[in-house]
């Protein structure tokens, strides 16, 4: 169902508010200005990839959403309601989850504790672990999300980025967050585990009960998954198109021309 | 599947995977690197007792049991405090301290003496919130933060005492008897200690959380993780097993030495953890290992004793093999890391 209206929402910009959205952000450090003015959208159940150079705002913007850091001019809102995200874990409450590369996880725990950290389930009223039974609904889940992990009881740390990034994606969606940021999900990643984390955000997609922002530095590899680009260019977004209406060379061409221009004007 | 139609064919392929099964079960059995230590001290104790027959003597294997119930009891504080990324430099302080708040709460101030080993835990424990506040809350690194209550307890417990040991009270009676003269009763705390701490090292939220609190701090705190509280609890518990510890050893002893503890105990005590497998950098590691880690210290202790090795030889030979343990565990610590990669 949310499928449905997710797909409306992308068409038509009338019927309901869009999952996230900012109207002019601004936020300086000392005399670096990280970004003038950005105004953005995120629909729900949409994907939108933020492409950007170094430097060019793209994780200041990503703090601000999370709450991590707070904009110096500019609003905020969530599900239409405007908002002042003043921590982290406000950001969190309001379902607003960050997935980082290596942040996340504990590497000394197995995958299912990972999954469960601050949410364990207890042997009521024995104050132990319930072990069987937060593998099992883990192992539920990673299936459901079509996440493949060689064993649930392995450590951490013996896996590999991507399937790292698959448990911390999985992890955030088990937690009912509702707006997924993916910083630089394929990093430094091979191309068969690149495709198992693109099929993961295809079946999330699919699930329509998160919206994503993924930011990408190599766009071209998320491309795919993508319904609408955004270019951030010295702190502000000077493209904004669906990936249905442009294709990756044209994207290039636009991109390329872009910072020749900003060169020759700088 | 297999198994339910017995036919010629199929039996090959089963028994391969059985083999399979096999290794992959010894494979896991030496990856717990506990495992590993323990064929090690199995290896040491055949070597002693060919070596020296009175190695497998009763009165020996006392004698060990008493060395290894006190580093072990310790070991297992210091484990949780190292998990969680942190050292305690003091306990070996706080175990000479123990026993004379015991003391003084049961000769001076005339009350019952469990309640006297009551006194000298909780004053352990209060050693330990203030290792635990002054690393976490002013952020000193603790290993200056213990390093400094170090000489803080032993200045306060020489001062005290006017430096003399004491006979310990209540010689001979059950109460002695039980807290650690008869060295079986002292095994059996340390047995105790270490089978507790291990449950709630892997079967509850406190273990949890104190290996995510070691593994990345940051992740755990952004996971809503208490580190700070983890810590300073842990820093307790190290202490309070140090108090522990010492009281066990001056009941054992049947005096209460201002020098006993000290560096020696607190040093054996990290290296059993580190020997044992805890990571040196924290977010892994095991009580048991940190029980196996003691036992081939004190098998090292006991054995190179009957074999008339000089104490500065034995020094030489026990240094040498605790740096080698330490340099182990940071270079597989860090094959594991990259392990999957």
């Amino acid at each position: 169902m949310s499928e449905e209206s997710a797909r409306e929402e992308g068409r038509g910009p009338v019927s309901t508010a869009p999952a996230i959205a900012t109207d002019g952000i601004a936020k300086r450090f000392g005399p670096v200005v990280a970004l003038r003015g950005v105004s953005m959208h995120l629909d729900r159940g949409e994907v939108l990839g933020l492409i950007g150079d170094n430097g060019a705002g793209k994780s200041t913007l990503i703090k601000i959403l999370t709450g991590f850091h707070q904009p110096d001019s500019g609003r905020i809102y969530v599900d239409g309601k405007e908002v002042r995200l003043r921590s982290v874990s406000h950001a969190r409450s309001l379902g607003i989850e960050t997935v980082y590369q290596d942040l996340a996880l504990i590497p000394g725990l197995s995958v299912y504790h990972n999954l469960f950290l601050k949410r364990e389930r207890l042997l009521h009223p024995l104050p132990f672990l319930a072990n069987q039974e937060m593998r099992r609904k883990a192992v539920d889940w990673l299936r459901e999300m079509g996440v493949d992990i060689p064993t649930i009881d392995a450590e951490v740390a013996r896996l590999s980025g991507g399937q790292r990034q698959a448990i911390a994606i999985a992890r955030a969606v088990y937690s009912e967050a509702r707006i997924l940021l993916l910083d630089e999900p394929l990093a430094a990643m091979g191309a068969k585990e690149a495709t198992q984390i693109l099929d993961l955000i295809w079946n999330l997609k699919q699930r329509g009960q998160v919206s994503m922002i993924v930011i990408a530095h190599n766009y071209a590899q998320v491309f795919t998954v993508c319904d609408r680009i955004n270019l951030l260019r010295h702190g502000t977004i000077s493209l904004d198109r669906r990936t249905s209406e442009i294709t990756v060379q044209e994207l290039t061409d636009v991109v390329v021309e872009e910072y020749r221009r900003s060169h020759q004007s700088a | 599947m297999a198994a339910s139609t017995p036919n010629g064919i199929e039996e090959p392929g089963q028994a391969r995977r059985e083999a399979m099964a096999l290794r992959r079960a010894a494979g896991s059995f030496l990856e717990r690197r506990w495992a590993s230590i323990l064929v090690v001290a199995v290896a040491l104790a055949a070597y002693f007792a060919v070596a020296n027959p009175a190695f497998l003597s009763g009165n020996n294997l006392l004698t060990i049991a008493s060395f290894l119930s006190e580093t072990a009891i310790v070991t297992a504080g210091e484990v949780m405090v190292m998990i969680c990324g942190e050292i305690d430099l003091s306990v070996g302080f706080v175990a000479a301290m123990a026993p004379f708040v015991m003391y003084f709460v049961w000769n001076d101030a005339g009350l019952p003496l469990w309640l006297g080993v009551v006194a000298g835990l909780i004053v352990s424990g209060i050693v330990g919130l203030v290792n635990g506040l002054v690393t976490v809350v002013l952020r000193v690194p603790s290993f200056v933060t213990t390093l400094g209550m170090s000489f803080l307890l032993n200045g306060l417990t020489l001062t005290t005492t006017g430096a003399f040991p004491i006979q310990a009270p209540e010689q001979g009676t059950r109460f002695a008897a039980l807290m650690g003269h008869n060295q079986v009763a002292e095994l059996g705390w340390a047995i105790a200690v270490v089978l507790i701490v291990q449950i709630g090292l892997s079967y509850t939220r406190w273990g949890l959380y104190t290996i995510a609190t070691g593994g990345n701090l940051l992740g755990a705190s952004e996971a809503g993780v208490n580190v700070r509280a983890i810590k300073i609890a842990n820093f307790i518990l190290c202490s309070v097993l140090g108090g522990l510890a010492g009281i066990l050893l001056a009941f054992r002893v049947s005096s209460i030495d201002p020098s006993a503890g000290g560096y020696d105990i607190m040093f054996r005590a990290v290296s059993g953890a580190v020997i044992g497998g805890t990571a040196l950098a924290g977010g892994s590691g095991t009580v048991i290992g940190g029980f196996i880690g003691a036992l081939v210290l004190a098998i090292l202790l006991d054995g190179f004793t009957l074999q008339g090795i000089q104490a500065n030889t034995f020094d030489l030979i026990l240094g040498a093999a605790i740096l080698v343990a330490m340099i182990l565990n940071v270079t597989l610590q860090g094959r594991r890391q990259q392990g999957g990669q």
